[in-house]
């Protein structure tokens, strides 16, 4: 009963964060709340795991929240280097 | 008697996370600036995340279970602050600047890029 309710109160968390990701008036904004819906999905997942009882869910809630992180580093680069390919060039190294 | 215990500790663990993340992402939904935007976005990452994952590893019947919360609450609690971070530094390096309220004393002229 209660992993319902830690469902619920995440799915309207994600809500909200997706409204902070349509209305960000600047790319950063967006960078953020993506980042947080991306959270919230891992808390999502491990809870509906344990909500219907399978405790496989949690791997690919690890996997996720590596790949949360590991996206919202790449479209960092690519916001501040245009492009992915370059190796950081203009001196400063983030 | 220990399983409701561990009952009534998990509920008010796995309620209050709820309670942060949702405080958290109404903070990011509310909050001026991207910088003061920040914080609630950190504060769901560590708290409302900490606090669901432990109600939730008190529930775990089997080792793995709990191990497999303990590597996901010790990842975000590493990438999370370094997410931040980046995001924090590349909006500095990209010239944003930090919004203040009209009425404040070193109030910036509204700017162009006024972000409320």
């Amino acid at each position: 009963m209660m992993f319902a309710i830690t469902t619920f109160a995440v799915l309207i968390a994600l809500g909200i964060a997706l409204v902070r990701a349509f209305l960000g008036p600047t790319v950063f904004d967006r960078i953020l709340a993506v980042n947080s819906v991306g959270t919230k999905t891992v808390l999502l997942i491990a809870a509906l795991g344990f909500l219907t009882g399978r405790p496989d869910f949690l791997d690919i809630a690890i996997v996720y929240a590596l790949i949360n992180f590991i996206g919202v580093v790449a479209v960092l680069k690519f916001v501040k280097y245009g492009d992915l390919a370059s190796s950081g060039s203009d001196g400063d190294s983030v | 008697m220990i399983a409701t215990a561990l009952d009534i500790l998990s509920w008010i663990l796995l309620l209050a996370g709820c309670g942060f993340v949702l405080i958290g992402a109404f903070g990011i939904w509310r909050l001026p600036d991207f910088y003061s935007r920040l914080h609630p976005a950190g504060l769901t990452d560590t708290m409302g995340a900490g606090l669901i994952l432990l109600g939730l590893l008190l529930q775990a019947e089997t080792a793995m279970v709990a191990i497999k919360l303990l590597i996901i609450a010790v990842f975000l609690l590493f990438t999370s602050p370094t997410t931040g971070h980046a995001t924090a530094r590349a909006a500095l390096a990209a010239g944003l600047r930090i919004w203040h309220a009209p009425g404040a004393a070193n109030s910036a002229p509204k700017g162009k890029d006024d972000q409320t």
